[in-house]
């Protein structure tokens, strides 16, 4: 029930959002979140409404740790 | 879809796992407090791939399994009111009561709907001016302000005929109680992902200080789980009690500022039961008085009975971390996710649920 699942957002309308993951569409509520997301952005959604946006850069950064600190750094190739 | 993939990489979580080998000596007792922690560490064989001195405890993580008796009564005495139509998350439905449960009444004829969102609430409500409409509002932090936020959006929309029955629950004063219970042995927690998102990773400080027990929050791809682990070895190795955020792309130190924000408008804390551990201060949700209008339970007198967990059941305990379903003497035998007896073994996060789906090879009886 505390399910929460990364989409991607398509569309911003007011205070709500269409969202997608893996063709599934749905319509969510920005009612809870602040600054909002823009189009383009991962998401995380709760229960149909936005709690927060993923933070690109430090995904990224922790896969790059990681790949440091198993010794590929140069690139990261998953 | 990004960073799932990533955070499933095989190899990367053989060396994470070896990183946790090599950095751990003492024995150790950590517990996950989400219900989809435990599915997770069920799913992906996490136990699998630890040392056997590393026990992984399942704590109240999920939210129906948490509601006590007395609760999941309540709302079936909902249902069975004259023209009410209630609406629940589908994880509610099968949670057998005292005497039924919101399946059985459905069948029986009640209207129960379940619902995807409390947005999917206030249209049922628009479309059926005639009729209540009740939400079962079961969840924690992540949960409750999207309860709050359908309530504020119902007073704005002037919809007099939506209410919710309050049942929501607080993580950290839980973590409060667990640590208080002699009877729960536990070195570290792993704290939940999305509660976090809105409460922020600063909220389990002053346990982490108190108890001197070390929090790391954690979310829930296998490395996510198993970087969180390394950090509480590490943490347990070195005798610190540090809260750490081991799912960053995601959670902050602060959390969800205006979802805190709507939360506190719309509800107040105050004492609430949780199956198997109790009466714990201030780790319930009320409506507060200014949105009482939309509190099922001044809308409705009900006249429910206290009742007790099902003879035989051992949920509580489970729940509390100081038994594992192959010690419940229900566990597969009656209680089964076709015919079950107790929450755990009902809610797709139950940790009875995920034991029998997965069973793990490394439980003793």
């Amino acid at each position: 029930m505390c399910l929460a699942v990364p989409m991607k957002v398509i569309e911003i309308d007011g205070n709500r959002a269409k969202v997608e993951m893996g063709g599934t569409m749905r319509v969510v509520g920005l009612d809870i979140i602040d600054p909002l997301p823009k189009v383009g952005d991962y998401v995380i959604v709760h229960a149909g409404f936005v709690i927060n946006i993923i933070d690109e850069a430090e995904a990224q950064t922790i896969l790059h740790d990681f790949a440091v600190l198993f010794g590929d750094d140069d690139e990261v190739h998953f | 879809m990004k960073y799932i993939s990533e955070y499933r990489d095989r190899t990367l979580c053989e060396n994470l796992s070896e990183k946790i080998k090599r950095s751990h000596r003492k024995p150790i007792n950590l517990m996950e407090v989400c219900g989809t922690h435990t599915m997770s560490i069920a799913r992906n064989g996490i136990r699998q791939i630890l040392p056997e001195t590393i026990n992984l405890i399942s704590g109240p993580g999920c939210p129906v399994c948490v509601t006590s008796q007395y609760e999941i009564d309540q709302f079936i005495e909902l249902a069975n009111q004259k023209d009410v139509i209630v609406t629940t998350f589908g994880d509610l439905m099968r949670v057998p009561g005292s005497r039924s449960s919101l399946q059985k009444e459905r069948a029986n004829g009640a209207d129960v709907r379940v619902v995807y969102s409390t947005l999917d609430c206030l249209a049922i409500a628009q479309k059926n001016p005639a009729k209540e409409v009740v939400f079962l509002g079961v969840g924690f932090e992540t949960t409750a302000p999207t309860i709050a936020a359908a309530i504020l959006a119902a007073e704005n929309k002037n919809l007099k005929n939506f209410s919710v029955i309050s049942a929501h629950k607080i993580v950290p004063p839980a973590l409060v109680a667990l640590m208080e219970n002699a009877q729960v042995n536990v070195d570290g927690f792993i704290c939940p992902g999305h509660v976090s998102v809105i409460i922020g990773a600063q909220a389990y400080a002053p346990i982490a200080e108190k108890y001197h027990v070390p929090c790391v929050v954690t979310g829930f791809e296998p490395a996510d789980i198993l970087q969180g682990l390394f950090m509480l070895v590490e943490q347990f190795e070195n005798d610190e009690a540090k809260v750490e955020i081991a799912y960053r792309r995601t959670v902050t130190w602060e959390g969800n500022r205006r979802a805190m924000q709507i939360l506190d408008q719309v509800f107040e804390s105050v004492n609430a039961e949780w199956r198997g551990l109790g009466v714990i201060a201030g780790s319930g949700l009320k409506i507060r008085d200014e949105f009482s209008e939309f509190d099922a339970l001044r809308k409705f007198a009900l006249d429910v009975p206290y009742a007790a967990d099902p003879p035989g059941c051992a949920c509580g305990e489970i729940l509390a971390g100081t038994k594992n379903p192959f010690q419940c003497q229900l566990f597969g035998k009656s209680c089964t996710p076709e015919t079950p007896v107790g929450p755990c073994m009902v809610s797709s996060e139950g940790t009875c649920a995920a034991y029998f789906r997965y069973r793990a090879r490394d439980i003793e009886l």
